[in-house]
């Protein structure tokens, strides 16, 4: 199966707010998603300068985009992506 | 605070000033408190913080943002610090915490072992309706007990500011509210990072560094060593995203640490030379106010050597006449060191990393900064633990004396460090060069570090 991309944006906004965490995803995350994303650090992709999107770090998945990511909403995200 | 940052840009800032706790938790939001309005409450002390004003210096609770913010942007120079505590503490986020106990929980058992009994130092645990009890007259809340309790039904309930303050600076009031001390505070900023309800703010002075960059002023930004583990781009990348807020031009502290490391060595081999025993960096300010507060006799084993900031400060003002320099990093006692020592302005990693947000400065897309002479490695190593060591080692490598350096470190300062340093003053262990580091790991994890 083709990996999920996940897009980490290192804009110094997103940084700042915790995208310094994300970076390390690959550690943290549960048994069953290890080995099945990849990740890539990319500078600001300009979405904190969207006012209707609901704040900073933001991440792409295979192009969707996550608000205020977290590492648990991010995984939520790649188990509901597995189920489709 | 980015937001901050672009309303100053603005000029919008005086009128939205007061917007900003409304507009931050509007009311249909959700509260991370009680309600939106203690959020709201929190908000505007902080904002009332990031105008420089402390917590402790409010008056009269209903006056606006709008009018701190023409008192600050009137000033000539940032909030007096060196007489004030750069720290103050936001009654409205205090959660209060209850004290520090010992408690036994519902899931004692009562068990025949009882191993939380006989490993009570002061007997401070009987055994009544078969569950454990602590007689609080005896308890020293060593926390032994909590250790052995095989259903780990004992807890020791932490106050994190009080736990993490290494001279017992910080205590409760009657009303149950936390106080800084002014007397033994040394700015480590312990409390500031270890509070998990914010509640400790720190004074800024990011208002005074926007305002001399908008009138054009010639201000030198100093960029301390820490930064490297700070960023996402290189050092190089950063220092080009820091010139194009409009600073005259970008420094390296670590140009200043070599001038320390020099200095230090030479110290060091005059004071072995001509006897003495013992000598301390004295880098870090938050331990040369620990000494000068708890240990004075002490001072004499300190090195008289200025701080990095110090000579990167000369540097500047050397290339740079009549300019204001900046000191940007991730420690709270600089802001102490920096007001004693006429160095115009602190800013902390995150203040700067607001600023850059705020002018949609993207470090990771700029160029790398052309350094004409960048610092060695040992001088930037400095901001971490031994750093300063091997630095001062290296640079004695070249001369051929009698006495052989035996180095220690103190990595981190607790509340076991004073005892320490006295063991080291009466010669208990062998040592003759002492780093001290206030936070542990080194400045790289200082208090106003991101990477926790």
């Amino acid at each position: 199966m083709k990996k999920m991309q996940l897009e980490i944006c290192c804009g110094t906004t997103c940084y700042m707010m915790g995208a310094n965490r994300l970076l390390y995803i690959e550690n943290e995350v549960p048994p069953e998603l290890r080995g099945k994303f990849e990740v890539k650090a990319l500078p600001c992709m300009g979405l904190c300068n969207d006012k209707n999107l609901s704040g900073a770090p933001y991440v792409k998945l295979n192009g969707i985009i996550i608000e205020n990511a977290t590492i648990e909403k991010i995984c939520d995200k790649m188990r509901a992506m597995l189920d489709d | 605070m980015i937001r901050f940052v672009r309303a100053f840009h603005n000029s919008s800032l005086e009128t939205e000033l007061d917007h900003f706790p409304v507009e931050m938790r509007p009311r249909q939001d959700h509260s991370s408190r009680c309600c939106i309005y203690h959020d709201r409450a929190v908000i505007k002390y902080r904002l009332m913080n990031l105008l420089g004003f402390s917590c402790e210096e409010e008056t009269d609770e209903a006056r606006t943002l709008a009018s701190y913010y023409k008192e600050a942007i009137a000033r000539e120079k940032p909030a007096d610090i060196a007489d004030k505590l750069p720290l103050s503490v936001c009654e409205a986020g205090c959660s209060e915490c209850p004290s520090s106990k010992v408690v036994i929980t519902g899931n004692c058992r009562g068990c025949f072992s009882r191993p939380c009994m006989y490993s009570c130092p002061k007997g401070a645990i009987s055994v009544v309706n078969q569950v454990s009890t602590i007689d609080y007259t005896k308890c020293i809340k060593c926390g032994k007990c909590t250790s052995v309790c095989p259903y780990h039904a004992i807890v020791k309930t932490t106050v994190p500011c009080e736990d993490a303050c290494p001279t017992g600076a910080i205590h409760k009031d009657n009303d149950g509210h936390t106080r800084i001390n002014m007397e033994k505070c040394i700015s480590c900023g312990n409390c500031f990072a270890k509070c998990p309800f914010s509640a400790i703010l720190e004074r800024s002075q990011i208002l005074d560094v926007l305002k001399a960059l908008k009138n054009n002023e010639k201000v030198v930004a100093m960029i301390a060593p820490a930064a490297a583990s700070q960023i996402a781009g290189t050092i190089e990348q950063l220092f080009t995203a820091v010139s194009k807020l409009g600073f005259t031009d970008v420094i390296e502290v670590a140009l200043g640490a070599e001038d320390t490391t020099a200095h230090e060595a030479e110290e060091f081999r005059d004071k072995m030379n001509s006897g003495a025993k013992l000598m301390t960096t004295s880098c870090c300010p938050a331990y040369v106010e620990l000494v000068r507060k708890f240990v004075p006799d002490f001072m004499q084993y300190v090195s008289s050597t200025p701080s990095p900031m110090i000579f990167a400060a000369e540097i500047a003002r050397r290339e740079h006449p009549g300019c204001k320099v900046v000191f940007i990093g991730p420690c709270v006692a600089k802001r102490v060191e920096a007001a004693r020592k006429n160095i115009d302005f602190v800013l902390s990693f995150e203040e700067l990393f607001a600023m850059l947000a705020g002018k949609n400065i993207d470090v990771i897309s700029c160029e790398p900064w052309p350094i004409p002479r960048p610092a060695i490695t040992t001088a930037r190593n400095f901001a971490k633990s031994c750093g300063v060591t091997e630095a001062v080692i290296s640079e004695l490598g070249g001369f051929k004396d009698d006495f052989k350096l035996e180095a220690k470190a103190i990595n981190g300062i607790d509340k076991k460090t004073v005892a320490m340093l006295k063991m080291y003053a009466a010669g208990k262990i062998p040592a003759n060069f002492l780093e001290v580091m206030c936070c542990p790991g080194g400045c790289v994890n200082g208090p106003c570090s991101l990477k926790k």
